[in-house]
């Protein structure tokens, strides 16, 4: 292939990346964002999605396409009863006091994956896609006989590949229709700007929390059930995501949900596409020291303005 | 002071006596335990009595098994220069991590240095020619001969294992109980105050990252030497969560704890592979309950319960 048509391929596989990448780190900056506490067993909540994914698809049978749509229903709502229920049992009685709830949530993160290795197993499994179509890409050349366009062999992504970009747009307009228009997106945006203030005006603080660390723990399994036909389920797929949605949340600016996307799309994308061209290794070690200058000199991100 | 140092000349006398009645097998869970707790003992310094919480200590133990286990390996140099150099590693390390890491605070200290210590691992892993990745390198028993005495005879390895951890845990009493020790926990309790007070803070974290990233190289390079393993594992996640783990579960800012927690979680990782092979399992389990229900770990909690002298 030629360089043009190989790059093109690049940012699609970078924009499915980018797409899974949004959903998770948006998880994980809502987290911070109203609570002021960093998730580190966000990773895990993302792996529980996609192996409740497998299992549910699994157990129902039937024709993939109605057991997925269920799945993606499903698995988030459960993953996110399951982190509400963790908010409430452990957070909460710590006083979300930061570092402690990063020591606890290094707990529950080793508790969730070590409990699906045990129920679920060491094996990566995979959920079959809902529908697959494969789609070739046309390209166009300007060449001595003018305007051309012809179809270069392997340019080419699938309908799910789409379907997973269109998802996530949809996800989080809903997501920016919520926090910017409803009452429950009030409720949120004043907690995150003063809990005691907003408490004293009747919100219950403590079950905002439990309802945000819930949500932001869907939003990673929603993430995952995504993926998952395209990459399979395994009981340590959870540290990758995690890594990445640090960096994401930390270059959009901590607890900024526009920068989150921004960042999110950005990081997505160089990533899909740097690691076509070079070597996966090298690229995740100039991306890591990277963010941790980013960190190091600019601690309220590139996008955020306020200092953190 | 005076009972101080009798208990802590106690722990000593005592576990040298271990030596000759613990059977085989305890006796060389022992050895790798004392290894450790020079570790968890580095890492309390920051965590424990200056309040940094890192999370990226297992960059400055790989420093130093790695700076030791290359220039044993590949370079052909003798025990005691590799030693120096794995300890080496571990202080530059620690002085360039310092350097740019102590310039957050928090969170964002605990995030740079959970990404400088995976920038360590992925590292190893990019130069797998000469660190063979994942897999790592055993170092072969003619090698780790110093002075005619072979460290790996069980024995010997116990000895020595209990003269590194005799050392650092007298050094260690020593500097907590020193004016330096003192500006530390002011640093730990109230770092404004202590700022005006007029200590120049910046430096004296800067000191306790460097005291407290070296101590860790040793137990690296020491835990290479003596066992005869250097692998990319032990640059990973979960032995920078170990440090936290034992000091927390010991008792944060005491001389004893990182012992006792090291101890402890041994033992208790050790009969439940018994049970089960997820045995981070017992981790999770453990560093929830301990934030939940024991945040001053072991020694903590009896220290707040009157017996001041022991921690």
């Amino acid at each position: 292939m030629d360089f043009g048509p190989h790059l093109l391929l690049a940012i699609l596989e970078g924009l499915v990346q980018a797409s899974v990448l949004t959903l998770t780190a948006l998880g994980l900056s809502l987290v911070f964002g109203v609570m002021r506490v960093v998730n580190v067993a966000h990773g895990e909540f993302f792996m529980l999605g996609a192996v409740l994914a497998w299992w549910i698809t699994s157990a129902i049978g039937g024709p993939p396409a109605l057991a997925f749509v269920i799945a993606l229903v499903a698995a988030p709502l459960m993953v996110g009863v399951m982190a509400a229920a963790a908010d409430w049992l452990v957070l909460r009685r710590i006083d979300y006091d930061p570092e402690r709830t990063i020591v606890a949530t290094i707990g529950l993160l080793y508790i969730i994956q070590q409990v699906t290795l045990m129920t679920y197993g060491p094996d990566a499994r995979p959920v079959t896609a809902p529908f697959n179509t494969r789609l070739a890409l046309p390209w166009f050349e300007f060449a001595d006989g003018g305007f051309q366009m012809y179809w270069p062999w392997g340019l080419s992504t699938t309908s799910y590949k789409l379907f997973v970009i269109a998802a996530a747009i949809v996800v989080c307009l809903v997501l920016w229709a919520i926090m910017a228009r409803s009452r429950l997106g009030l409720i949120l945006r004043a907690t995150q700007l003063d809990g005691e203030t907003a408490q004293a005006f009747g919100v219950p603080v403590e079950r905002v929390y439990a309802l945000v660390f819930g949500i932001g723990a869907g939003l990673a399994a929603l993430g995952a059930v995504l993926v998952v036909p395209i990459q399979q389920a395994h009981y340590l797929m959870g540290g990758d995501p995690l890594l990445l949605s640090f960096i994401v949340v930390i270059i959009g600016g901590l607890g900024s949900l526009r920068g989150t996307v921004v960042a999110a799309i950005l990081i997505g994308v160089s990533d899909g596409a740097i690691s076509v061209f070079f070597s996966p290794t090298l690229a995740k070690i100039l991306a890591t020291l990277l963010v941790a200058m980013v960190l190091v000199y600019r601690p309220q991100g590139l996008f955020g303005n306020k200092p953190a | 002071m005076k009972r101080d140092l009798t208990l802590h000349l106690g722990l000593v006398a005592l576990l040298l006596a271990l030596q000759f009645i613990l059977p085989a097998y305890h006796h060389g869970i022992m050895s790798r335990v004392m290894v450790m707790a020079v570790f968890a003992m580095g890492y309390n310094l920051m965590f424990g009595y200056t309040g940094l919480l890192s999370l990226g200590h297992a960059m400055f133990f790989a420093a130093g098994m790695y700076g030791m286990g290359l220039s044993l390996n590949l370079w052909g140099l003798g025990v005691a220069p590799s030693f120096l150099i794995g300890i080496a590693a571990a202080a530059v390390l620690s002085l360039v991590v310092g350097l740019l890491a102590l310039r957050t605070i928090g969170v964002g200290f605990m995030i740079v240095t959970l990404m400088f210590s995976q920038t360590i691992y992925l590292i190893i892993l990019y130069f797998g020619r000469f660190t063979r990745g994942d897999e790592g390198f055993a170092i072969a028993q003619n090698l780790r001969q110093v002075a005619g005495v072979d460290l790996t005879h069980p024995e010997v390895r116990y000895l020595a294992a209990w003269a590194l951890f005799s050392t650092v845990l007298i050094g260690s009493l020593v500097l907590v109980r020193s004016r330096r020790g003192r500006v530390m926990v002011a640093i730990r309790e109230n770092e404004e105050r202590a700022r005006m007070l007029g200590y120049d803070i910046w430096r004296h974290k800067l000191v306790v990252v460097v005291i407290s990233g070296t101590v860790s190289g040793v137990a690296g390079a020491a835990y290479g030497l003596f066992f005869g393993y250097v692998g990319a594992s032990f640059a990973q996640v979960p032995y920078s969560i170990y440090p936290l783990l034992w000091v927390l579960l010991g008792g944060a800012g005491t001389v004893m704890g990182p012992l006792l927690g090291t101890l402890f979680m041994f033992y208790l990782i050790d009969l439940s592979s018994g049970v089960t092979d997820a045995y981070m399992l017992v981790v999770g389990v453990a560093l929830v309950l301990l934030t939940l229900f024991a945040p001053k770990g072991l020694l903590g909690s009896l220290r707040e319960r009157g017996l001041k002298w022991v921690a």
